[in-house]
């Protein structure tokens, strides 16, 4: 399954789901990344990692382990 | 959400008692801009017990009613991951000693980012508290086509909702007005947004707890111990005892319960709560259609480009670096100067003796070693406010990041540590926008060993004096205007200060590694950082905090850095007979006066002129007989009996005495080993590191079996033993105040001490044997 990490710069997609149940995983979810939700890449930082994305019209950067958690429904 | 909130219940006498509002809201949200806003610039700060996160209470004042306002640190959830993250859910719940129950809570929200903000709200909601909530940057919400219908708002909340621009102090008073009001509201009846289930098995939960652990939770922490799986609640009632892991077996059981009934446990409060936002927003907000291109994302284009992010980056550093090197100097020398001139008038007021000893050299000299930090701490957090008011700091920690993850740190300890290049007290301050306690701890546990400006004047005295000025590299000759310059030219001197300042660096790696493994061990934290939008800088935020930041070092830092100087000028004063060195100083005083006296004469006759050359060659003939006096005096002193007692561990070093009560004398600061060299060397104390005779002096210092004391290894070990060594007070105290614990300053000192000397060691015996 595709994950957020695997968008291409300036790529919108839905989340499907995120992975895992600890604090990453929560903080993920409080930051409003949930199922259903559209997202779109940014920027990634010098060596790939972190990666800017877009969400609820504001800014985030996620690691590229912590984008690895959130997977993405299949482009229909 | 709670079954039955239990807000604290209020009694019919308490509407005397000074009320309690607590401030809240998410990081970049204008929160401390909105505290300051409203407290003026009085509050008062502290620590609470046994955490790292700074008391802050401020007070309102609407028509002579006075209201005390307690800030509480920007987050984004009221779920605790630490007992940090506690603090704000005591304080709100009315459990933390030292804050006085909470009336109502102000919530603070970003208007152009509303739906997020939602999610803390309710959380806040829940407590059942009065809240006033307020809509912040409704300006920078508008340039994004958001609008926002507070009114409509207002009403699906049911609680006071008051638009704000608090950077332009715009709405207080419609804001205070609120806050006076909610205080004396009753308390609210959240709305419940958890199914029926989930609300059972809250109330199961507590029974649970109160049966096993004899402890009875407020709904609002039983809920969160069912929700924050490993969080700060689930860390303390679930431990290796038996009724922890009975307790452990019941939460376990609870949450596959919830998952069987589509309440999965974290995501079900999620869903949830952003179903409320979406909902609650729905009509009150607008947005436009297709998201108009805004400039902040023209400019993040190029700030967080892979090359060219770097490029601005490095450049942006770099101005930041030269800037204060060029504008904290003169400054610095300001002080320095009004020292000059207050010990001048002191020395004029009061005759020769102990006291004005204590006054010159202690006090004068301790203050004066507590404000010649504050144009560099100023200036440093005038440049790192306005980088983050405009939403760069941020971005500075996204490209940064990577290089710091290899040391298991995140980007946002760069800035921290690359500050400490300049002076490791506003780096050690500016720590605290590192959310995370343990990176926050390593970083500031790092930070000294960064080679700030205060050892550049024993790397230059000792690299001028020993290093000889031999060219190793010349390449690309060319000649303009007359002079010859290389393309490449690479001299010893600069080779060994840029190894010196390399070797703090090359030590910090391994020590924040182990740090990391050791100490500060556990899962690698989330990096889940927010990018705010880039917006101009106001004025008044970024004057706040340098004040703030200023303050905060001279009140809390400087009584404590004061009293160390005072100390070390009493281990270097006593015991002495001083009243020789007394007498001298009174004869070379009359003499002086005398000598003014002449000089100020219109036209001097050849008499008035022979006695000027006589007078001169008088007090010279009685400085150098003072200095003699005063190198004997220190010598004699605690503090020289304290290098003699030392010598036998510090010889493996290569040093003498002299070197370690120099080196003990710089406990205060590193550079007063120059002036300690100076008066143990007879030359007085007022040499500084381009002093020729203070070079020419610890050049022929000789061992007693006539060996000189100093050679190229013995000053190479004496630089990576000051490179590494924790001899500065300032940064000690700072962090005593940053950690709210004399611990880390002494593990500090301790670490750095044993690295310094075992560096020392190692260069000056592998030195022997090359050099």
């Amino acid at each position: 399954m595709r994950t957020l990490a695997d968008l291409n710069l300036g790529e919108s997609a839905v989340i499907a789901d995120v992975v895992g149940d600890d604090a990453i995983s929560i903080r993920l979810l409080e930051m409003g990344l949930l199922a259903g939700e559209p997202i779109s890449l940014i920027a990634r930082a010098p060596f790939g990692d972190p990666i800017e994305f877009e969400i609820r019209g504001y800014r985030l950067s996620l690691r590229r382990t912590e984008a690895e958690r959130v997977c993405l429904e299949d482009a229909t | 959400m709670p079954a039955s909130p239990s807000p604290t219940p209020t009694a019919p006498a308490a509407s005397a008692r000074r009320k309690t509002v607590a401030l809240i809201g998410n990081p970049n949200t204008g929160k401390s801009t909105l505290f300051n806003a409203l407290s003026g610039l009085k509050a008062r700060t502290g620590n609470y017990p046994g955490v790292t996160v700074e008391k802050k209470i401020g007070r309102v004042v609407w028509h002579e009613r006075k209201i005390d306002l307690v800030d509480l640190p920007g987050t984004y959830s009221l779920s605790p991951r630490s007992l940090d993250e506690m603090v704000s859910v005591d304080v709100l719940l009315g459990r933390q000693s030292g804050v006085p129950p909470v009336d109502a809570v102000v919530c603070i929200v970003d208007a152009s980012n509303l739906e997020r903000n939602l999610y803390l709200v309710s959380q806040v909601l829940d407590l059942g508290l009065p809240t006033v909530l307020i809509l912040n940057m409704i300006d920078v919400a508008a340039g994004k086509g958001v609008t926002c219908d507070a009114e409509k708002l207002s009403q699906r909340l049911g609680i006071p909702v008051v638009p704000c621009e608090a950077h332009r102090r715009k709405n207080l008073d419609a804001i205070k007005a609120a806050i006076a009001a909610a205080v004396d509201a009753p308390p609210r009846l959240p709305e419940q947004l958890f199914p029926e289930e989930f609300v059972r098995e809250v109330s199961t939960l507590r029974e649970t707890v109160r049966r096993v652990r004899d402890r009875d939770l407020p709904p609002f922490l039983a809920q969160r111990l069912l929700l924050d799986r490993g969080g700060q609640l689930e860390a303390e009632l679930v431990d290796h005892s038996r009724a922890g892991q009975e307790l452990g077996k019941e939460l376990e059981a609870a949450r596959e319960r919830l998952a069987a009934c589509n309440c999965r446990v974290p995501a079900v409060e999620a869903r949830l709560r952003y179903a409320w936002a979406r909902k609650t927003l729905q009509d009150v907000v607008t947005r436009p259609q297709q998201r108009a291109a805004t400039r902040s994302d023209g400019i993040d284009r190029l700030l967080t480009h892979k090359v060219g992010g770097l490029i601005v980056f490095a450049a942006l550093m770099f101005l930041v670096f030269q800037t204060i090197y060029t504008w904290a100097g003169p400054l610095m020398e300001w002080v320095e100067a009004g020292q000059g001139v207050v010990a001048d008038w002191v020395e004029n007021a009061i005759g020769p003796g102990p006291l004005r000893s204590l006054l010159v050299d202690g006090v004068v000299a301790g203050v004066g070693g507590v404000l010649i930090f504050l144009p560099q701490i100023c200036l440093l957090f005038l440049f790192l406010a306005l980088l983050e008011d405009c939403g760069y700091m941020a971005r500075a920690a996204f490209l940064m990041d990577k290089l710091m993850s290899k040391l298991g740190l995140s980007g946002k300890s760069f800035v921290p540590l690359m500050s400490s290049f300049a002076c490791a007290i506003p780096g050690v301050m500016s720590t605290r926008t590192i959310e995370n306690r343990k990176d926050r701890m390593v970083t500031l546990l790092v930070a000294p060993l960064m080679s700030c400006s205060a050892r550049l004047p024993v790397y230059l005295l000792l690299i001028g004096a020993f290093i000889p000025a031999a060219t190793l590299v010349e390449w690309g000759e060319f000649s303009l205007f007359g002079g010859d310059y290389w393309l490449v030219r690479l001299e010893l001197p600069g080779l060994v200060l840029f190894a010196m300042y390399c070797v703090g660096v090359l030590v910090a790696i391994p020590v924040a590694w182990i740090l990391k493994k050791t100490f500060f061990k556990g899962e690698t934290p989330p990096f889940v950082m927010e990018l705010p939008s880039y917006k101009i800088p106001s004025p008044r935020v970024v004057f706040d905090r340098v004040y703030d930041r200023g303050k905060a070092f001279v009140v809390r830092a400087g009584t404590l850095i004061f009293a160390t100087s005072i100390v070390v000028w009493a281990a270097g004063y006593f015991p002495g007979d001083h009243d020789r060195e007394d007498q001298l100083t009174a004869e070379i005083e009359t003499l002086e006066a005398e000598r003014e006296q002449l000089e100020r004469e219109p036209e001097p006759t050849d008499e008035t002129r022979a006695r000027l050359t006589a007078l001169s060659g008088e007090i010279d003939t009685l400085s150098e007989q003072r200095n003699t006096e005063r190198g004997d005096l220190i010598r004699g002193s605690l503090l020289g009996r304290m290098g003699h007692a030392i010598e036998p561990a510090v010889k493996p070093l290569g040093w003498d005495w002299r070197i370690g009560m120099g080196a003990i004398a710089s406990f205060p600061a590193r550079e007063v080993i120059i002036s300690t060299l100076g008066t143990i060397y007879s030359l007085g104390g007022e040499v500084d590191e381009e002093d020729e005779g203070l070079k020419g002096a610890i050049k022929s210092a000789e061992w007693p079996d006539g060996r000189k004391v100093f050679n190229v290894p013995v000053a190479l070990s004496v630089m990576v033993f000051f490179a590494l060594c924790a001899q500065c007070a300032a940064t000690l105290m700072v962090i005593k105040r940053e950690t709210n614990s004399w611990r880390w300053p002494l593990f500090t000192f301790v670490y750095m001490t044993t690295l310094a000397y075992l560096g020392a060691l190692l260069t000056y015996q592998v030195g022997r044997l090359w050099l």
